[in-house]
């Protein structure tokens, strides 16, 4: 370039490069999920008539109570199980950490719904349960059917499936709290509960809110499960329904319009959860700052 | 301070001692990181610890606070024995709580400040003399505050850690320890992770610690700022007090080969 034509280019305004590559893209995409929703608005098996009819049908709404039910009581049980199980996993006893490591591995090794089944079919099994001493007497027992009801036991299956994986979201949030958190909180004289409750575990929520967002939504749809040992939740309501009608696509159309709809408020929530905790804490600077070890003379 | 007078004893009986450490002993891996070190400050004294990197002064100071344990020696604060309980002929180790106990007489300043993330400046400040003092908290919040003002952040307390500049979190760091009111500050190497134009800022605070007639162990590559607050300077290098004397004739007129290299090293 001569000079000329340097000091010309510098006057130049800039633009972005064009992405023809990216429009084709977006073109192919929109154009092909256009026309699936197009062939399933026109399609005449879906009957849209009566997935209107029976979106909100008195048994169906019965059955969103049950699934949310089922979710929130689940995935509270799960939490606190999952919090004491996290703590288990970073004990300073080896026999504390194996026990807490072997609760994750069953829990994570049955398949959810062969541990609903064997929840729910725990009498055959275990005829009666009784509070006594580990191969001693026992001093009281009931029979186990009384104990175990179907909501009972998928609540049961549904929190210690969902505890063993949260307890390893938990595990990895309170491992990357930065370490200096908690010296700080020592150097103060913090006792070990005091650090951990004001100090490690806020922190830790505010990384682990994202993953237990995304395993709560999980926990919506695994609640279906639930239908194979006939607790009546929003599947179960639209099978008894469609079993009598036969109208198989309608009724399943209902049921995913109304998981679709309790999932997006879900995500709505999550999305306020997680600005609501960031507004505190936006660019954590402690792990940010370059490490840089000086010799100077202050005069 | 019921657990805390009852952990007196009598290895230390100079009543002036405020802090001594005997023989600390540390390995990492098999590696002596301290091997042997001992320091004594008086009331009120400054000590600064100099070294190059790696020569174990952080993890000395560490030692102090039982942030790291020792293999070996002792730590005595205020005539109190640091970590331990002497029982007849031996030393019977103290539950984290009653360490705890004894930690809040111990201020500390990290490197790396430290402040907690998810609080406020204020609440920086107060959490653990309201939470572990018990102390009242409008009580604290004014207390709180003139300390926040003798740092130069008055006005700052809402704000949160990740708002202020790296001198700022230090100084807040600063106000934090002293809100615990201990009877000795420590100090590891709290300007080494600042920009150059914000270190100044905080060692004049530290210096007003000091001059205060606070207890003060310094860990710091700053030779200046050393010459002129300390009362004391130690020179450490490979785990080891190499040299230790009056700051001036420390730093004017080393004994040590060792000193006299570090020094022109760094000078």
């Amino acid at each position: 370039m001569t000079p000329e034509e340097i000091s010309e280019a510098a006057q130049l305004p800039t633009r972005p490069r064009p992405s023809i590559g990216r429009w084709i893209f977006v073109v192919v995409v929109v154009g092909g999920a256009a026309d699936s929703l197009y062939s399933l608005v026109v399609n005449k098996a879906v009957q849209w008539r009566l997935v209107g009819h029976y979106l909100f049908n008195p048994s169906i709404l019965q059955g969103v109570v049950v699934t949310i039910e089922l979710t929130v009581l689940s995935m509270i049980l799960a939490l606190l199980v999952a919090v004491i199980v996290a703590l288990a996993r970073l004990s300073k006893s080896r026999a504390i950490r194996t026990i807490a490591f072997i609760y994750v591995w069953i829990f994570r090794s049955i398949p959810l719904l062969v541990l609903l089944v064997l929840w729910y079919n725990i009498a055959l099994f275990y005829p009666r349960f009784g509070l006594g001493i580990p191969f001693g007497p026992t001093f009281v027992s009931v029979p186990s059917a009384r104990l175990v009801t179907a909501l009972g036991s998928a609540v049961a299956a549904l929190a210690l499936n969902e505890a063993a994986y949260a307890s390893e979201i938990l595990r990895a949030s309170i491992l990357a709290v930065p370490k200096g958190q908690s010296e700080a909180g020592i150097a103060l004289g913090m006792p070990p509960k005091t650090l951990f409750r004001r100090i490690v575990l806020p922190q830790a929520l505010k990384i682990a809110i994202p993953p237990l967002g995304n395993d709560t939504i999980n926990m919506v749809k695994s609640t279906a499960l639930v239908a194979f040992i006939a607790v009546p939740d929003l599947l179960y309501a639209s099978q008894v329904i469609y079993e009598s009608n036969y109208e198989i696509v309608p009724l399943l159309l209902v049921a995913t319009a109304w998981y679709l709809a309790i999932v997006s408020c879900l995500s709505v929530l999550q999305i306020f959860t997680e600005r609501h905790m960031d507004r505190s804490t936006r660019r954590s600077t402690n792990a940010q700052i370059p490490y840089r070890s000086r010799m100077r003379i202050l005069e | 301070m019921t657990s805390t007078s009852e952990c007196q004893s009598d290895v230390s009986d100079e009543p002036r001692e405020m802090l001594a450490a005997k023989n600390i002993v540390k390995r990492f891996q098999s590696a002596n990181v301290l091997d042997g070190v001992s320091l004594t400050v008086k009331k009120g004294e400054t000590v600064c610890i100099i070294g190059p990197s790696g020569s174990g002064k952080t993890t000395f100071l560490r030692c102090l606070n039982h942030l790291v344990k020792p293999d070996a020696g002792i730590v005595v604060l205020d005539r109190t024995l640091i970590g331990y309980r002497q029982h007849r002929n031996h030393l019977v180790e103290l539950s984290e709580r009653d360490i705890a106990r004894q930690r809040r007489d111990i201020g500390m300043v990290f490197q790396q400040f430290n402040l907690f993330g998810h609080m406020s400046v204020m609440d920086n400040v107060i959490d653990a003399p309201v939470r572990v003092l018990k102390r009242n908290r409008e009580e604290m919040l004014d207390e709180a505050s003139k300390l926040l003002a003798d740092v130069g952040l008055a006005e700052r307390a809402k704000a949160v850690p990740s708002q202020l500049s790296g001198g700022q979190q230090q100084r807040v760091a600063i106000a934090r320890a002293l809100a615990m009111r201990p009877k000795v500050m420590l100090f590891d190497e709290p300007t080494s992770a600042l920009d150059p134009e914000l270190v100044g800022g905080v060692l004049n605070v530290i210096k007003a610690v000091t001059a205060s007639g606070m207890t003060s162990v310094i860990v710091t590559h700053e030779i200046g700022f050393a010459r002129s607050a300390a009362d004391r300077i130690v020179f450490m290098d490979n785990g080891q007090v190499v040299e230790e004397g009056d700051a001036r004739q420390l730093l004017e007129s080393p004994r040590h080969n060792r000193t006299k290299e570090f020094l022109r090293a760094v000078l």
